[in-house]
């Protein structure tokens, strides 16, 4: 946990209720940060943006478009078997909104190559074993972060044709298969956005907010491979304050935030988070700028036993995940040589 | 998979304690029986995933989602408590045995 004293600014903010944003400012300061990392450090000539329908890539989209026009940025639609099928609807029109033209790429004969479905299924397989190709399945966390002091073990809910449901905990073994498998998605969108940028001398703009990026919810080398991230600083809730500002279409900005990773509906709170992000943000916020216990129990009406859970559990979270977050370690030079 | 069958909890604390020590820290180092394995980085999420495997399949005792508690796993001391509680026959000292 931080141990810096809260300013006075920092509790204000946060007994306040929310963590409001100067979003005409932000995102003047968002827009240069991404000129000058794009255009001047990187010598590229726009910007390519993976846009899934939800409300971060939205947002990085609306930026990018403020910050090198329309015309030089791509926002490309990249759907699987499995995804969502309203996302590519609201994708367009998230376009239309901002006069993007969209480029849609179907992932799925890549991601058979891969073996991605079926190495995850062989995995599940083990663990359900009457789950089949025909199933949809989900991955999800207990929700209860504030009232148990339970380890977050991931279960697997697996979805009849019929609709009958079973759910079930993950071994290790078959946990670490299924995580691996899905992860071929956002590897495989990686791979797209950098042949579409690469194919126009453009860089890739990273979508992450500052809770996926801060709490390790991305995978490595694949939603997290990026050139510039447009709002990896910014809490979910300041990234609702933005996509307001920007004019992002009501319907994305109303819609539940889902991972679209798996084959059924999941959202971003039961996959991971474990808290609602009204919530989730305003802790995080106390635990960062090491406001009391007592005191944020007290202004939010929660228990300090509630408070004190949810800051272990970003404490671990950031360390736990310091792995995904760190580039190539290399050892730097010895003494040994040359001689 | 090999199961001990371990019947006292000294032999329960030197198994436990080693296999923490060979798996998590690489024989690099040490860890104190009381320490939360958490709170120093040794355990994460997935590491207690391993510890759970480790009881089971290893240990023969079978764990509940809601038994995978800090006060459960957080340290050698409570772990060896755990297991030594879910096996009800545990003898004071001594027996340690090993079948398939």
């Amino acid at each position: 946990m931080s141990e810096a004293v809260p300013s006075e600014r920092s509790d204000a903010s946060f007994l306040r209720g929310t963590l409001a944003v100067d979003v005409e400012a932000e995102t003047h300061r968002i827009v240069e940060h991404l000129r000058e990392s794009v255009v001047k450090r990187f010598s590229r000539q726009g910007a390519v943006v993976g846009v899934s329908g939800g409300i971060d890539s939205s947002v990085a989209l609306a930026l990018s478009v403020r910050a090198f026009g329309p015309e030089r940025v791509v926002a490309l639609i990249l759907q699987e078997k499995e995804s969502s099928p309203e996302n590519p609807a609201l994708a367009r029109e998230l376009c239309r909104a901002y006069g993007t033209m969209p480029v849609a790429e179907d992932i799925t004969a890549a991601l058979e190559g891969f073996g991605c479905y079926r190495r995850r299924d062989e995995a599940i397989r083990e663990v359900i074993p009457e789950y089949d190709s025909t199933y949809h399945c989900r991955i999800t966390l207990p929700a209860n972060l504030l009232d148990s002091d339970a380890v977050g073990l991931f279960s697997v809910t697996v979805i009849s044709p019929e609709g009958q449901q079973q759910t079930k905990r993950l071994p290790l073994r078959q946990y670490l298969r299924v995580v691996a498998a899905t992860n071929f998605k956002q590897r495989t969108r990686m791979a797209m956005l950098y042949n579409c940028a690469e194919g126009h001398n453009y860089a890739v703009i990273g979508t992450a907010n500052k809770n996926e990026r801060d709490q390790g919810f991305f995978v490595k080398y694949g939603d997290g491979g990026a050139d510039v991230d447009a709002i990896a600083h910014l809490y979910k809730t300041q990234v609702y304050q933005l996509a307001a500002y920007l004019g992002v279409p009501e319907s994305i900005r109303r819609r539940t935030p889902t991972t679209d990773t798996y084959s059924a509906p999941t959202t971003e709170e039961e996959f991971f988070f474990r808290l609602p992000f009204e919530t989730m943000d305003r802790l995080w916020y106390a635990e960062e700028h090491g406001l009391p216990v007592e005191r944020v129990a007290h202004v939010m009406q929660l228990t300090p036993q509630q408070v004190a859970r949810a800051y272990r559990e970003f404490a671990q979270r950031r360390r736990s995940t310091d792995y995904l977050r760190s580039q190539v370690v290399a050892l730097p030079p010895g003494d040994s040589g040359p001689r | 998979m090999r199961v001990i069958k371990i019947t006292d909890s000294a032999a329960i604390r030197r198994q436990i304690h080693d296999y923490i020590v060979a798996n998590f820290l690489f024989d690099t180092g040490d860890v104190k029986d009381d320490a939360s394995l958490m709170g120093e980085g040794v355990l994460d999420s997935t590491g207690v995933l391993e510890m759970v495997l480790f009881v089971e399949e290893r240990l023969g005792v079978s764990v509940s989602d809601e038994e995978v508690l800090p006060e459960n796993f957080d340290s050698i001391d409570s772990l060896v408590a755990f297991v030594a509680a879910k096996q009800p026959t545990a003898a004071p000292a001594g027996n340690l045995s090993s079948g398939a």
